[in-house]
């Protein structure tokens, strides 16, 4: 127990919580780094069983999967927590360190109970998270994005325990989507891995975080929604068209996005899309290729958010419109920018390179070329949102006028480590593919994959220039304060009117209509002074009482 | 003394009680009622431990053998319902006197501490008894105390709130004791346990059913049972805040188990459940609790009006198990009369420390702003309690969540599922509303700061680690509810 990579990370953030200055950073990163360590030193099979509730649980149990995710979740933390030394927001680290534990909790559980109690605590660490940046926009982000996480919760708990009562086992092992159990189970998957038509939350909510938060946000939760559909439900086919949505949905959306920080949100839509397609293809060669892309993603999206976040930090600007030309004053953020940039467009000898083609390759040799067409054309979609669009308009484009500082040396630092990975793994790829969850002997650097991919990235990058002033049109979609107020709950009621007016046979209209007279009921009776909330006359109690006993009496005498 | 723990542990507050009155030291109250409080835990807890081990505990009062006398009993359900109360009672006991010194009127202080010990040893009392009619009396000692306890309470709507809560309390136990009277009519015994054994022996069943309906009714009433409840938010809201953090642990739990001790151990559980439509009364009466209730709680402003309404659609996921009825849905139900308890305690426990330093009588939402600054600790404790409401995993109301929910698809009852979920969801939604008033809205420039006394604070942070010790070491908790389950699917044999 004491071994459990999760563990550590969420005893470093209660033993953090109170403290600050040097000793807060040395615990952080003691903390991490052992956490990384022991991801790596990991040995197969089940350390630890326990009983809970009578049933027998797994809770660290150890394959190359889940050590493959163990160890870029552990590495991430490292690398956010030295990010973040200087973030002044007390909440937000401890924060993150049980958010990121909590998300190793879940790739390590062997059974479905010990998934499902990470999996919230998950939502409640990335809440806190999002909560600490503590203005009100983020208040009220954090607010619908646990909403939208608990009914993605709650939809794993009816599946868990309807699944552990049907087969009698906890195990978490691949399984079908016959019974419905396993489809609230696949549910809630996706929902965390922000599937269409489930992807609003993400790009709501990350971008309203802190400077740091987002980097910690991208990382865990979505990806920890891609370990769980690799382990159980490989090769679901459902997941191939899932994915493309994905893939285009973020693509589009980015395209048309203003605040850098939501471009890259929606990009991570995007790239999670790739990774549930090829989950959905579901050989071996796909699955790999899943699992890599997953670990390569954490490293350059990280690195871009990171890079955003600096320039959040130190010039207050969030808009496209009202950056540009920092690279004068920046260089070396810049630099890492277009590090990031470049591996998340999968050029060759950097790290999306090696793990994307696996994805592509995997579907031509399943023989799905409409997938295989697809997942190109994103690529080069992939090029113009995040590769070419986020590094432009902020660091190029027209000169602001803004001559801000470089960030301070441990976000320099941060940055400049994840830089190395993301080239060091494009061109060493040999240890990521030995990590992998199975054996393979695909080779990424082929003359065939590196010109296509070349001039695939050419032709999207003329497009680019070609197309910019359409491009700078901006278009910016904010869920509001009171979306829920106004949009969902109304739209419940709409739902369950049309519902009701089908039902009685009467049409659309009648639905309409229907929903407002229950919505205004439900403020009428619950509302304040409403029939349920306010204090009834005592006569009038006593009246139900006794209607109550007549009630009663008569439906056991007419038993 | 061992073999008369059964008696003493009624006896001891009964006792305290008077002595209260008569020497009417603020001092002395607190000390005697401390001291009762935590004999009672620890006989509770030796008598829980005896009948883990040794079996179930009968007492004869006075050396009157059952059935003629009055007996005591004590099995897997009642020890755990009387450890449940006591435990409840050492963290309120404490609390109680800087509590009451703020609350209350100093020439009245006694009084609150002696009607404190007479509710608990009334309510000890209930969960002890194997008489029907003793049973009533226990009732009325802890309903009268408890309406005494509103009364006492700080607000002008106090009075008001006690006035109707004492006439539904009323017609409560007097339907209790209709039904109770017909019972014994037709059966001629008064002891429980007896009165089962002749039951499916009496040729007329009529007065059997018009008995069934007024205890269903009366200790409907006394549990809040939908659409029974009126009384309680204003009673809860109104009260003194020890009052309100005992009351809304224990006493409507203690009526659960007086309803789950006569439809299971004396009336005959397949007639009631198969035969008549309990069944479906149940089920639908606690849909509507935990939605109609949680739905008021959304939009009420009130604090602990708020969580009253809560307790009644928590009160309604109870109900739910008896009306689900088996194994795992009773467990949830036995479990939550503990986790509902600590939960709830610990959130009025810890709203009366923010009372106190408001300086205000009423806990608003708006009296909350900036709480998460101005007292770190105590948002923090309503923050995991709120959790535990909601059932998040590693709070105690992720077990009574989980055992309902299995309950209900042995059952293959999905509906019943989609429901327990959507109301944790609206759970989430009030309980959001107290978190964003404390952490995330600006303090007001004239708001005290600094945390609540520390024996207060401390008494309302011990309940609130109970609350998530309980979603992780479910041993005593859902072990001894299990057992108590299986007992009552045995019909308390």
């Amino acid at each position: 127990m004491i071994s459990h990579p999760g563990l550590v990370l969420i005893a470093a953030a209660v033993l953090m919580a109170p403290l600050r200055g040097w000793p807060r950073a040395a615990v952080a990163l003691l903390g991490s780094a052992s956490s990384v360590f022991l991801s790596f030193q990991a040995g197969d099979g089940v350390h630890l069983t326990i009983e809970y509730l009578g049933m027998q649980l797994a809770p660290f149990a150890v394959d190359k999967l889940s050590r493959l995710f163990a160890i870029i979740f552990a590495l991430m933390a490292l690398g956010g927590a030295l990010f973040a030394l200087n973030q002044p927001r007390r909440l937000e680290l401890p924060a993150a360190f049980l958010y990121a534990g909590a998300a190793i909790g879940a790739t390590l559980a062997g059974d479905l109970v010990t998934l499902f109690v990470f999996w919230e605590l998950m939502a409640v660490g990335s809440t806190l998270v999002l909560w600490s940046a503590s203005t009100p926009r983020a208040g009220a982000a954090s607010m619908r994005y646990l909403m939208v996480h608990l009914f993605g919760g709650m939809l794993l708990f009816a599946g868990v325990a309807g699944h552990v009562l049907e087969s009698g086992s906890t195990a978490f092992t691949a399984m079908g989507i016959a019974s419905l159990p396993e489809k609230l189970i696949l549910a809630a998957f996706l929902v965390n891995a922000a599937a269409w038509p489930l992807s609003a939350w993400l790009p709501d909510a990350y971008p309203e975080a802190s400077w740091s938060g987002m980097v910690f946000l991208s990382a865990f939760t979505t990806k920890t929604a891609v370990y769980a559909l690799l382990r159980g439900f490989p090769g679901v086919e459902l997941l191939v068209y899932a994915g493309l949505a994905m893939v285009f949905y973020g693509i589009i959306y980015a395209l048309l996005e203003n605040d850098m920080r939501r471009i890259l949100a929606y990009s991570i839509v995007n790239q999670v899309g790739f990774m549930v397609t090829g989950i959905g293809i579901g050989s071996e060669m796909a699955l790999n290729g899943a699992a890599a892309h997953a670990f390569t993603h954490i490293l350059y999206k990280a690195l871009l958010l990171m890079s955003a976040g600096s320039v959040l930090l130190v010039t207050g600007r969030r808009k496209c419109t009202d950056l540009g030309g920092l690279y004068r004053s920046m260089p070396f953020t810049t630099a890492c920018g277009i590090v990031g940039a470049l591996a998340i467009s999968s050029f060759p000898l950097t790290s999306g390179f090696v793990s994307k083609s696996m994805i592509s390759q995997a579907a031509a040799d399943g023989h799905l070329p409409v997938v295989w067409m697809l997942l190109a054309a994103a690529s080069a979609g992939v090029f113009l949102h995040a590769g070419i669009k986020f590094p432009w308009f902020v660091f190029f484009q027209k000169d602001s006028g803004l001559r801000p500082p470089e960030p301070p040396w441990n976000m320099r630092a941060a940055m400049a480590l994840l830089a190395a990975l993301c080239i060091g793994l494009g061109i060493f790829y040999e240890p990521l593919y030995r990590l992998l969850p199975y054996a393979g002997d695909y080779v990424p650097y082929t003359g065939w994959h590196v010109v296509a991919q070349l001039q695939l990235l050419l032709f999207s990058g003329l497009a680019f220039f070609v197309m910019l002033g359409w491009l700078r049109r901006t278009l910016t979609v904010t869920l509001d304060f009171d979306w829920f107020y106004r949009v969902l709950f109304p739209a419940l009621f709409l739902a369950a009117g049309r519902v009701l007016a089908a039902a009685l046979g009467a049409g659309g209209a009648a639905g309409a209509r229907l929903g407002a007279m229950l919505e205004s009921a439900v403020r009428r009776l619950h509302g304040p002074g409403g029939a349920f909330a306010r204090t009834w006359r005592t006569g009038s109690m006593a009246l139900g009482v006794m209607a109550m006993l007549l009630a009663f009496l008569l439906t056991y005498y007419l038993r | 003394m061992l073999e008369h723990l059964a008696a003493l542990i009624v006896v001891v507050p009964l006792v305290a009680a008077p002595l209260i009155v008569l020497v009417r030291s603020r001092r002395f109250a607190w000390i005697a009622t401390t001291a009762a409080s935590y004999l009672s835990l620890l006989f509770s807890v030796q008598l829980f431990w005896r009948v883990a081990t040794l079996g179930p505990v009968s007492y004869a009062i006075g050396s009157w053998a059952p059935p003629w006398g009055i007996e005591y009993r004590v099995d897997a359900l009642s020890s755990f319902v009387l450890v449940a109360v006591s435990l409840t009672a050492s963290f309120v006991a404490p609390y109680a006197q800087r509590s009451i010194a703020r609350e209350v009127a100093r020439d009245r202080q006694y009084l609150m501490y002696a009607m404190y010990c007479l509710c608990l040893s009334g309510l000890l009392g209930i969960a002890i008894t194997g008489d029907a009619f003793n049973l009533f009396v226990f009732l009325e000692i802890s309903s009268l105390a408890s309406y005494v306890l509103v009364a006492l309470g700080p607000r002008r709507q106090s009075l008001m709130a006690a006035y109707q809560y004492m006439l539904m309390g009323t017609v409560g136990a007097t339907f209790y004791v209709i039904g109770v009277g017909l019972l014994y009519l037709m059966t001629g015994t008064l002891n429980l346990a007896d009165m089962a054994q002749r039951l499916p022996g009496v040729p007329d069943v009529r007065p059997v059913l018009v008995a069934l309906a007024f205890i269903t009714v009366g200790i409907g009433l006394k549990l809040a049972l939908f659409p029974l409840h009126q009384w309680l938010p204003n009673a809860y809201a109104y009260a003194p805040s020890m009052a309100t953090a005992f009351l809304a642990a224990t006493a409507t739990k203690v009526s659960v188990y007086v309803l789950l001790r006569f439809y299971f151990g004396v009336f005959d559980p397949a007639r009631l459940f198969e035969h008549l439509p309990t069944r479906e009364v149940f089920v639908a009466l606690s849909l509507a609790a935990m939605v109609a209730a949680s739905l008021v709680a959304v939009f009420e402003q009130d604090v602990k009006r708020l969580f009253a309404y809560s307790s009644v659609a928590q009160i309604g996921y109870i109900t739910l198990g008896i009306g689900v009825d088996n194994q795992a849905s009773l467990t949830g139900s036995i479990v939550h009369l503990l986790n509902h308890g600590v939960t709830k305690g610990a959130i009025f426990l810890l709203l009366g420390g923010v009372a106190l330093r408001a300086g205000a009588a009423a806990v608003r939402l708006e009296t909350l702003a900036g709480l998460g600054r101005r007292m770190p600790l105590t948002a923090l404790g309503l923050a995991l309690a709120g959790l535990s409401l909601v059932g998040v995993p590693g709070t105690a109301g992720f077990i009574t969540k989980w055992y309902l929910v299995v309950g209900a698809l042995e059952r293959g009852w999905w509906w019943v599922v989609a429901a327990i979920l959507a109301s944790s969801l609206i759970a989430l939604a009030y309980v959001w509303r107290v978190l964003e008033a404390a952490y995330l809205r600006p303090p007001a420039a004239s708001a005290a700061r600094g945390e609540a006394p520390a024996p207060m604070l401390a008494a309302g942070m011990a309940m609130t680690a109970l609350c998530v010790y309980f979603g992780f070491e479910t041993s005593f908790s859902a072990g001894g509810a299990a057992d108590a389950a299986a007992l009552l699917l045995r019909g308390l044999r």
